[in-house]
Parts: structure tokens; C-alpha cells; sequence
């Protein structure tokens, strides 16, 4: 496609041929037919340059001041270089042409694509015409040229454009969008490393035809979401169907989590990062409240909490990330036969004995954990019985010694 | 069986003072409880941010000393300085008590062994709160100070012992059930959170802060008290001394002008991290 993109003087027809379905091996063929073109047909060959005796002019204006200057050069080295200006202004027939001229229907030539964006979030065609993505319809290249907007490398900021602002991310419910992505370990990926598989907007929405999340059709609804961030993560999506949150969202159970529900959408962060460690366990908490309340009471979370020791055991680090399975399936991590194991991941010297420690011990609750209800309940009533024996005698004493101090401070006070 | 006797009328009172001082606490007393106050505040200040790893203001002290692995080190740090210090003071006891076979360490009068006459005492003590009899006077021990001993003895082991357990928890796992290992946890925090409150504001108050002795009570930094202070907070164990005829060798020298204020401050810094400590963990205990 590139190297078509490079051909001049070839008619629409031909274009719309190579554009559609071309095989790499008669490019050469057309190319070299194109060329003659150029060279043996000077009608076609100086329409551009008819126009652009005016339009080069860097400051030519129309009646409402709009610069209606086209960069030649430009325009000829971008894919549709090799297209008469009238092709698309079909509305000029004859010079001096009108003043007013009708606006450019891509359509004409992209009718799969215009349909697609008709569909779209995006068939608002006020709003989003196709320039505001593919850039200057003068300097249109394809998505594979670094110049293109549309290259991935620049689609975070063309998108960006309209999605920086955070208003529309809020009218849809999101805190941030486009500062989220470029954060994430995608946009980083992207901007910082120029990764060219990173995820970039439409690897996840599409391009023509993004959906809402909330249409079933869409790839970032969210039954649709394990499959859609399957295409690169595939092994991560195996594992997560295998385990009880795929299964669940498979027979339809929408209550369990996607991969965005704890990975968010945007904002993705690098797991083993300190940053996602430290805000992750409250998102297993979300749906896990009881397992949640009694992981803050035990060591784990206590020193979890206090940052710069990332290395305590969190959720997954026990239960698995994505395939996560109940504790009675002896392929779960924490099934009483693999325990040893898991434990010792962090614990060097965990022995059968040491892993009859509960993680969820809950001490407030006599029939699940009777011997510690009954140590908390111990430790308690020693803490109530010494404070209140000693806040009482203490504070009586106070009063008294102050009592007597100004008592005798009376006394004294007259002959003094 | 000792009765009760009423305080005698304190030479504070009539104005006079007798310019002397009487030791009651040696060096390696003063300095055991140095050792036991800095390591404690130590242990509470890193201890207290663990148990209520919740709260805004233990996160924002981890993060301003380097996150839980400083806390852990300097809790960790302390905690041995205290087994040791404790371990000297056992092997003291068991030296001067059962080797030596010094009188009074443990029974008797200078003894910190509680007796009949602390059971009367307190209930005497109670009347004078409220006005329904006479102010008890005390030995060389009164019934409020060897409580505070005990419960620090007990608090040491009990929170020593539960604390090693966690720290080598694979190691304890060889002779302790599984549930022991959950059980040390809650009672590492409960004790250790009855310490703190206990000594923030009992200890603070019954030693330090009650109108005979505040702003602090300077004797456990200096070792000496004037002769008047030793009369009326101590009276039976002065009468003692004198009709022993001992009295003498109790004689001390007046503090050094440096000492008292060197100890001031450093008293002062204790019992305001203490209070500081103190409120903090009323307010995230009631707020949790």
C-alpha cells in the first residue's frame, strides 16, 4: 500500500484498484504504468499545477479568511498525490471557480470506511470529520508512514487531541483518559520505547467503527474484554478463562472481574510495580469484602500497607493473578497440598506446621478460629480491666493531691 | 502485720529544709531505665504505625523514615537492646537474690514483691481519694510502683516472647500449633497496645505528672531526692532507715546544676513523644 502511495498520475479507477486488494507483485507493473502516465498525458499531469498557481501562495485566503493554501510538495508525496485536486473538489468544473466550494466527501472513494465511522461513536460528521484523525487532506499518508497521524506511534496523541480533555473522559464516566494511557505501561511502551506492538487507542476500540463500551458489539464491552486484550496476551487469557473469574464471565456471570476491572483501562501499570502492589489488594477487596477484612488484620497487610516493602503477600501472590481456583482444587496454590510450597515462595523454612497459619484468621468470630477468639478475648479484658482499675484510681488520685495542694496553699496563703 | 500509719507532717510544709539528699536509685538503675524508656519509645513509635497501618499519619511516618523495612529495622534493633538489657537485669536478680543471697530482693520490705501491706494500702489509699480516712504513707515500693514493675516484667516476656515468635516463625513452627502463629500476632499488638497506654498516661501520671511530683519526678534521672521529698512520699521506709540507724548511709550529694537540666530535658522529650504517641493512638483506635 505504501509504495502505491507513491504513484503519480494514475486514475481514480486504478487507485481505487491498488488501494482494494493489490497483490505486492503487480505493483511494480502499475507503478511503471502510472509513471508513463505522468510522463505521456500532461492534461492530467498539470490539473495539480493549475490549482496551484493560486494555492501555493502560503498566504492565500478565502471571503471568511481561511488559509486555502495547499503545499504542493507535500500533497504529492502523501498517498493522495497522485489524485486531480477536482477529484475530491468534484465541484469545480472550470476556472475562476466559485467562491464557495462544497466540502470533500471522503466517501466517495472510502465508502467501507464511511459506513464503518456511520456506525461509530464517531458518526457525528460536524464533529469528527475525517481530517480531525488522518490529519491535513493535503498531507494524508498511511498508517504504516511515520508522518501518518494514524501511524501507531501517533494515535495516542491524535486521539489525545479531542481525549486529552479530561471533560469528555468525565462525560463518560472516567476520570482521565489520555494522561492515564500515556502513564501506563502501554503509553510508556509507546512513547518511551516507540514500541510498535503496544497497545495504542485503537488496538483496543478499533479505528472506523468504535463502539461503546456498553454496546455488546463493542471490543471493550465487557464480556468482550479477555478476548480483545487475548490478541497480544494470549497465555494470560488461557490462563484466566482456566481459572474461576474466566469461568464465570464465560457462563455469563457478569459479576466477576475482567482484565480491566483490576488492571483498570487506561492507567495500566506494570504489576510487579511498588504502585500497583500497594493500590491492588482493595481491588480484590471490592467484591471480597469479609477476605479483605481479615487480610488488614494480619501481618501481611500491616506492613503491606506502609509502602516501601512492596514484597508482602498479596492477593495473588497466594491465590494466583488469572488463574485463580478455590482452595479445595488441588491445582490452586493454596490447596492444603501445595501450601508448603507457596509459602516458602516468600518463607524459606515454611514447614507443615508453619502453614497452619491462617491468613484469614478471623478472631472475632468464635466458631471459625476458637482459640484465637478466645486469646483476643483475653488480651482484651486484661487491656479493659488494668486501664479502668488505674484510670479510675489515678484520676480520684489527681483530684485529691490537687484538692489538698490548694487546701494547703489556702492555708499558707494568709501568713505568707 | 504493719498498720497503716498516717503521714507524717512534712518539713516542705513548715517551710524548713534540711539541704540533705538520699539516694534511691544506683547508676545501673538510672541507666536500666534510660535503656528501658528510649528503647520503649522506640519500639512504641515503630510498633504503633504496624497496628494501624490504616491511618493516615502511620503512613505518612513510614514514608517519612523510609518505609515499613526502616520500621522494622529500628523495631527490631530496639527490641534486642531491650532483651538484653532485660536479660542483665534477670541475671542481677538471680545473682544478688539467689547466689549472693542479699536480703530484700525477694520478699520483705525493700522487696518488689507485692505484700499484705499493698493490698491494705490500696484500699487505704482509696478511702483518702475520697475523703474516708487517712493519707497511707509507703515503703521503700508503693503498691502503684511495683505494679508498674510487673507489669513491665510481664509485658516483656509476653510481648518479647510473641514478638521472637513472628520475627523466626518458620523456626517457632517446630514445637507451636499453627494457630499460635495467628495467636502471637494479637497478642503482640494487645499487649504492646495496653503498654503504651498504660504507661502514656498511668505511668506518665501516677510517677510524673500528679501534683507531688510534677512536672516529673527527677529521681529516676538523678538517683537523689531532698530529704523532705523522701519524707513524705516515702515515710515508712525513712522511719525504717532511721530507727536502723542506716539513714546515713543513704546520704547522697545534691545534684549536679547540669544533670538536673540535662535530665529535665531529656525527661521532658520522653513524656512529650509519650503524649504525642498517647493521642495518636486514642484517635486511631477510636477511629478505626
Amino acid at each position: 500500500m505504501s509504495r502505491a502511495g507513491k504513484v503519480r498520475g494514475s486514475s481514480t479507477a486504478s487507485w481505487e484498484l491498488r488501494h482494494n486488494g493489490m497483490t505486492k507483485r503487480n505493483t511494480f507493473g502499475m507503478a511503471a504504468v502510472a509513471l508513463l502516465l505522468v510522463v505521456f498525458v500532461p492534461g492530467r499531469a498539470s490539473a495539480q499545477a493549475d490549482c496551484l498557481a493560486c494555492h501555493a501562495d502560503k498566504g492565500l485566503q478565502d471571503a471568511a479568511g481561511h488559509n486555502i493554501s495547499v503545499d504542493g510538495e507535500t500533497f504529492a508525496r502523501s498517498i493522495h498525490g497522485s489524485l486531480k485536486c477536482n477529484e475530491c473538489h468534484a465541484d469545480i468544473k472550470e476556472y475562476p471557480h466559485p467562491d464557495k466550494i462544497a466540502k470533500v466527501k471522503c466517501d466517495i472513494c472510502h465508502s467501507g470506511q464511511a459506513t464503518e465511522l456511520a456506525g461509530s461513536v464517531h458518526s457525528d460528521g460536524v464533529e469528527h470529520p475525517c481530517t480531525s484523525c488522518h490529519g491535513d487532506a493535503h498531507a494524508v499518508f498511511t498508517k504504516d508512514d511515520k508522518r501518518s497521524a494514524v501511524y501507531p506511534l501517533n494515535v495516542p496523541k491524535t486521539c489525545g487531541a479531542c481525549h486529552g480533555n479530561n471533560g469528555m473522559a468525565q462525560k463518560h464516566g472516567l476520570a482521565t483518559v489520555f494522561p492515564s494511557y500515556l502513564d501506563s505501561i502501554h503509553g510508556s511502551a509507546l512513547t518511551k520505547e516507540g514500541l510498535l506492538v503496544a497497545a495504542n487507542c485503537q488496538s483496543c476500540h478499533g479505528s472506523h467503527h468504535i463502539l461503546s463500551r456498553k454496546d455488546a458489539k463493542s471490543p471493550t464491552f465487557k464480556a468482550n474484554i479477555p478476548n480483545t486484550c487475548g490478541t497480544c496476551h494470549a497465555g494470560i487469557t488461557a490462563n484466566y478463562y482456566d481459572g474461576v473469574h474466566g469461568r464465570a464471565v464465560a457462563a455469563g456471570k457478569m459479576g466477576a472481574p475482567v482484565c480491566s476491572d483490576c488492571h483498570t483501562a487506561h492507567a495500566i501499570e506494570q504489576p510487579t510495580a511498588a504502585g500497583f502492589r500497594m493500590q491492588s489488594t482493595p481491588i480484590c477487596g471490592s467484591c471480597h469484602k469479609d477476605k479483605f477484612s481479615t487480610y488488614r488484620d494480619t501481618f501481611h497487610s500491616q506492613l503491606g500497607a506502609l509502602g516501601g516493602y512492596v514484597e508482602t503477600a498479596r492477593c495473588w501472590d497466594c491465590h494466583e493473578a488469572h488463574d485463580v481456583r478455590p482452595a479445595s482444587d488441588p491445582h490452586s496454590p493454596v490447596h492444603g497440598t501445595n501450601l508448603v510450597t507457596t509459602c516458602g515462595k516468600c518463607h524459606a523454612g515454611a514447614n507443615l506446621s508453619f502453614v497452619q497459619y491462617q491468613p484469614h484468621a478471623n478472631a472475632r468470630v468464635r466458631k471459625l478460629n476458637p482459640a484465637l477468639f478466645f486469646v483476643r478475648l483475653f488480651m482484651n479484658l486484661l487491656l479493659i480491666s488494668v486501664l479502668t482499675f488505674f484510670v479510675i484510681h489515678t484520676t480520684l488520685w489527681l483530684i485529691r493531691s490537687r484538692y489538698e495542694q490548694v487546701k494547703k496553699a489556702a492555708e499558707r496563703g494568709p501568713h505568707a | 502485720m504493719l498498720e497503716v500509719q498516717e503521714a507524717p507532717v512534712s518539713s516542705q510544709e513548715t517551710g524548713a529544709k534540711s539541704g540533705r539528699f538520699f539516694v534511691r536509685f544506683t547508676r545501673a538503675q538510672r541507666t536500666m531505665h534510660a535503656v528501658l524508656f528510649s528503647t520503649f519509645l522506640g519500639l512504641a513509635g515503630t510498633g504503633l504505625p504496624l497496628r494501624f497501618s490504616q491511618s493516615i499519619w502511620a503512613r505518612r511516618l513510614a514514608s517519612e523514615v523510609g518505609g515499613f523495612g526502616a520500621i522494622l529495622f529500628f523495631h527490631k534493633l530496639c527490641a534486642i537492646v531491650l532483651t538484653i538489657a532485660f536479660a542483665i537485669h534477670v541475671k542481677d536478680i538471680f545473682t544478688r537474690g539467689i547466689m549472693n543471697r542479699e536480703k530484700g530482693i525477694f520478699w520483705g520490705a525493700t522487696s518488689m514483691v507485692a505484700n499484705w501491706k499493698d493490698v491494705k494500702d490500696i484500699f487505704a489509699h482509696f478511702r483518702w481519694f475520697l475523703g474516708l480516712g487517712p493519707k497511707p504513707v509507703f515503703e521503700r515500693y508503693a503498691y502503684w510502683e511495683k505494679f508498674d514493675y510487673w507489669a513491665v516484667f510481664w509485658g516483656m516476656m509476653v510481648i518479647g516472647f510473641s514478638g521472637y515468635a513472628m520475627w523466626f516463625a518458620p523456626f517457632f513452627a517446630h514445637f507451636l500449633p499453627g494457630w499460635a502463629l495467628n495467636a502471637v500476632l494479637v497478642i503482640h499488638s494487645e499487649e504492646g497496645l495496653l503498654a503504651i497506654l498504660f504507661i502514656f498516661s498511668i505511668h506518665f501520671v501516677n510517677t510524673h505528672l500528679r501534683p507531688d511530683s510534677f512536672p516529673m519526678d527527677m529521681v529516676i534521672f538523678t538517683g537523689v531526692e531532698s530529704e523532705e521529698e523522701f519524707k513524705t512520699k516515702r515515710a515508712v521506709e525513712y522511719e525504717r532507715l532511721a530507727r536502723q540507724g542506716k539513714l546515713e548511709a543513704r546520704l547522697g550529694e545534691k545534684p549536679a546544676t547540669w544533670l538536673v537540666n540535662f535530665s529535665r530535658g531529656v525527661g521532658a522529650i520522653a513524656i512529650a513523644i509519650g503524649l504525642i504517641l498517647l493521642i495518636l493512638t486514642l484517635t486511631a483506635y477510636f477511629g478505626e
